[in-house]
């Protein structure tokens, strides 16, 4: 029973990794953007898709698909954002139209996925996907334990860009005052747009990782919309640190649940987790 | 001497490290007409803020005709005679100038006067406010159409059709010119005739010294004079502090 | 006009469009005309909170569905005339609608939009794992063929849906005329300044979100009677989701007509589009609509028309009359 809780846990952590860097995104597009992107899950998914697509035909490891592709979703992520200022965020209309947006983002990539590839479950063939390592009682399978760890790598890597490069101050910045910035020479709309770059980039890495985890089909996004917002929410909006811990949080809470209740309970926990935050303390574990 | 309407005890509000206001107290007796100044950034606006309730201040307290104002939402101490005119008008776009101020007639007037206004009513007071601040013709228009001046002035009307006690002008009269600040003088001294008492928050020193009975200046979240406004200008801290800019 | 004969007029209309389909004697038309008025409802019903105050809820789905399985519920345990379920799933949604805004109004308008989207998911993953409703499984609702005087089944259902949407219409046209339609209006608008304006910010949007939850709810009460057999994936499916939020922006979010002109027309380009193309296409659409709309045309069609006929600013409402007294 307790080597049944403490896999759990362990299951969970691994997960956590992985939410994190699901997360990420969207701690920079409305953490930090105060974008509020909720198609953030889309874009994960387009990423399992491509790395599905370039797997199943060329054999490359999907993770490496992912990082080959960054350019391009970076690239998208700063076009949606240049036709998002420029429809909305100009003119201060953010609040609802900016959400319909999103939202219409959200739900047209679903489809024309659902429409090219249909809603059959796909995954990738990867060497490491059906091996597990065995410690005494401890289960770690390889496919989560990958993605976890390079995930916690690429969070170090972006909260050092964040706090010590000067584009990386100049972003945090951005969400403070942008007048400021301004008079430092700086324009605020290319930082944001920058940032919103790296924020749709992180998810091509967050899409291999899925598929790597689960086998993937279009509509999976819609879940991972309530984790990716309770973990911010959970976490605070401006602290990657904090976001991480909500991450591994969910994971573990998730993962206990699983197990003992059973996994269709799985949704109403994250999403569960969300409201309540909401409800009591919204600023998060560590404050906003 | 008449009993204090707003009584400011040692109000403090920080934001994270930055401390905007220091323990400020201010009383305020009914129908004075008080100035405060102050260099950009010395908390004037939050003050305003922490009053109407606006920002939630950390320590000390507010209170209005004897009445703590503590805890209260900002349109409840609307309701009970404290309006503000806001330093960046804030107009409601989807609505037409004259609907602006109908707003507070609906939402306050009816408060302050015991009982709802018809729709003549209405519609009276708000060709009389509109009349009073030189928009009269403006009516129908939309608040986009409005000139940045002609936005403050409905933002000032805004407030008197809250039928407020206690008015507060955040810097109302910027970028108006020579007369129109005179008129504004003139229309707010003629409001204070009428009852209602004035804080008026202005960098234009001409007005704020024609209007003030008081004078109080803040500096860096401190209260550093509060007087007779002849002898607060003289003050060598007052004096030090903006030439000190 | 005043709102008494706005009620009739509509209802005039509603009857006419009903005697209309039974000269036609095709039992598609009101199959078909079920689902338009059913999305007139739930459209109007989520402009109220989402149009009126500006506050945007991504669960339109789970009020539906609230509606559609408390009719489920009453059905399996003491049965009764649809009218009375619809009124008991206005109370019930509504309720809801109340608790989900007191728990998350207070925050800003982005939060409140992802808490609804969690409010749907939480409520699905219940009735999923609620045996009495038959959980994923789904349950059968049986219905007679014909009902006295009125004639077919589904021209019964038709006309409470007609009801339904006339009654929306009024409700909303009531609301936008009111002393509180200037409220939501500022509130959308400028929620600080409305505050300082003496507007119950709050209160307002509890009642909004009160009244556009029981809305939908109706909506939903009579569905398991149209469709037979209820599942949480049809009852929570995706497109109430988007289509109640697609069809106030494509129309015109600051007036009871918007809602009204794309209800009708999305959800006629969806009934033809269903049975010509497929239903994937049919969606694809309507979010490529909604996008489309949302960066070109923000105030919808009913903005359209008035920039251009009447040269005024788009997104801009006009005279109001204010009846006088409280509301």
């Amino acid at each position: 029973m307790f080597e049944l809780f403490l896999n759990a846990c362990i299951a969970g952590i691994l997960l956590g990794g992985f939410y994190a860097a699901v997360t990420i995104g969207v701690s920079i597009s409305f953490g930090i953007l105060d974008i509020v992107n909720i198609a953030h899950p889309a874009f994960i998914i387009l990423g399992s898709y491509i790395a599905y697509i370039i797997n199943i035909n060329f054999g490359v490891d999907p993770i490496l698909v992912s990082i080959l592709v960054l350019p391009l979703f970076y690239a998208l992520g700063a076009s949606v954002y240049q036709l998002y200022y420029v429809s909305f965020e100009k003119y201060g209309q953010e609040a609802l139209r900016g959400l319909a947006f999103f939202f219409g983002l959200l739900f047209i990539t679903e489809v024309l996925l659902i429409l090219v590839f249909g809603v059959d479950y796909r995954y990738v063939n990867a060497p490491y996907i059906d091996t597990t390592f065995h410690y005494s009682f401890m289960d770690l399978p390889l496919r989560m334990v990958i993605p976890c760890v390079i995930s916690l790598i690429l969070l170090v890597a972006l909260q050092l860009f964040l706090t010590r490069t000067f584009l990386g101050r100049a972003i945090m910045a951005v969400a403070q005052d942008q007048l400021a910035l301004q008079l430092m020479a700086a324009d605020p709309i290319r930082i944001k747009r920058i940032a919103f770059g790296i924020s749709i980039a992180t998810a091509a890495i967050a899409g291999a990782f899925l598929i790597v985890i689960q086998p993937v089909e279009p509509s999976i996004g819609r879940d991972y919309i309530g984790r990716i917002f309770a973990i911010c929410v959970l976490g605070g909006l401006q602290s990657l640190p904090g976001m991480l811990i909500g991450a591994m949080l969910l994971g573990i809470i998730e993962s206990i649940t699983a197990t003992f209740y059973g996994p269709s309970w799985a949704p109403a926990v994250s999403f569960g987790l969300l409201l309540l935050t909401l409800a009591i303390k919204p600023a998060g574990l560590m404050g906003r | 001497m008449s009993a204090a309407l707003l009584e400011v005890t040692n109000l403090s509000k920080r934001f994270g490290g930055f401390v905007a206001l220091d323990g400020v107290s201010l009383s305020v007796a009914k129908g004075q007409r008080v100035g405060l100044i102050g260099p950009n950034g010395s908390g004037k606006s939050t003050l305003v803020n922490c009053i109407c309730g606006t920002l939630h201040n950390e320590a000390g307290s507010v209170h209005f005709e004897g009445e703590a104002l503590d805890g209260m939402v900002a349109h409840e101490r609307t309701h009970r005679g404290v309006a503000r005119s806001f330093q960046l008008p804030r107009p409601f776009v989807t609505l037409t100038v004259a609907d602006n101020l109908r707003v507070p007639l609906l939402y306050t007037a009816h408060v302050r006067r015991g009982g709802h206004l018809t729709v003549a009513e209405a519609n009276d007071r708000c060709a009389e406010l509109l009349g009073l601040v030189g928009l009269a013709d403006k009516g129908q228009k939309s608040p986009k159409e409005l000139t940045q001046i002609e936005m403050r002035k409905l933002e000032l009307a805004r407030a008197m059709a809250a039928e407020p006690k206690l008015l507060i002008a955040d810097e109302a009269m910027a970028g108006l010119s020579q007369s129109e600040v005179n008129d504004i003088v003139a229309l707010l001294i003629n409001l204070n005739e009428r009852g209602i008492t004035i804080i008026l928050i202005e960098h234009i020193m001409r007005a704020v010294m024609s209007f003030s009975q008081r004078l109080v200046v803040l500096v860096s979240g401190k209260k550093i004079a509060d007087g007779d406004p002849q002898e607060v200008v003289q003050h060598p801290e007052v004096v030090g502090a903006y030439l000190g800019q | 006009m005043r709102s008494p004969v706005f009620f009739l007029v509509c209802a005039a209309v509603g009857i006419a469009v009903f005697i209309f389909g039974k000269v036609l004697n095709n039992d598609y038309f009101f199959f078909a005309g079920y689902t338009v008025l059913q999305y007139v409802v739930l459209a109007t019903g989520w402009n109220i909170l989402g149009g009126y105050t500006g506050y945007v809820n991504f669960g339109s789905a789970a009020f539906f569905a609230i509606g559609a399985y408390s009719s489920v519920v009453l059905h399996k345990t003491i049965p009764l005339p649809i009218p009375v379920l619809v009124l008991i799933a206005a109370v019930i949604s509504g309720v809801i609608g109340l608790g989900m805004g007191y728990l998350t109004l207070r925050l800003r308008g982005s939060f409140f939009a992802i808490a609804t989207l969690a409010l749907a998911v939480v409520l699905q993953t219940l009735v999923v794992n609620w045996d009495f409703v038959g959980g994923s499984r789904g349950a059968y609702i049986i219905r007679p063929n014909t009902v006295p005087i009125i004639g077919s089944y589904i021209e019964y259902l038709f006309l409470i849906m007609l009801a339904l949407a006339v009654i929306a219409l009024t409700v909303a046209r009531v609301i936008e005329r009111s002393r509180l339609g200037y409220g939501f209006a500022t509130i959308r608008d400028d929620e600080l300044a409305a505050e300082a304006c003496g507007v119950p910010t709050l209160r307002l949007k509890l009642i909004a979100t009160t009244l556009s939850g029981a809305l939908m709810g109706m909506a939903g009460a009579p569905f398991p009677y149209y469709i037979g057999y209820l599942q949480p994936s049809s009852a929570f499916g995706l497109e109430y989701a988007v289509n109640s939020i697609a069809m106030p922006m494509i129309g015109g979010t600051t007036s009871w007509a918007g809602p009204l002109i794309g209800a009708v027309l999305l959800g006629t380009l969806q009934q033809l589009a269903t049975v010509t193309i497929s239903s994937a296409v049919n969606l694809l659409i309507v979010g490529l609509l909604l996008t489309g709309f949302v960066i070109i045309a923000p105030s919808g069609i009913l903005g359209l028309v008035q920039k251009y006929w009447k040269g005024r600013d788009v997104g801009f409402v006009g005279r109001r009359r204010v009846s006088a007294g409280g509301s």
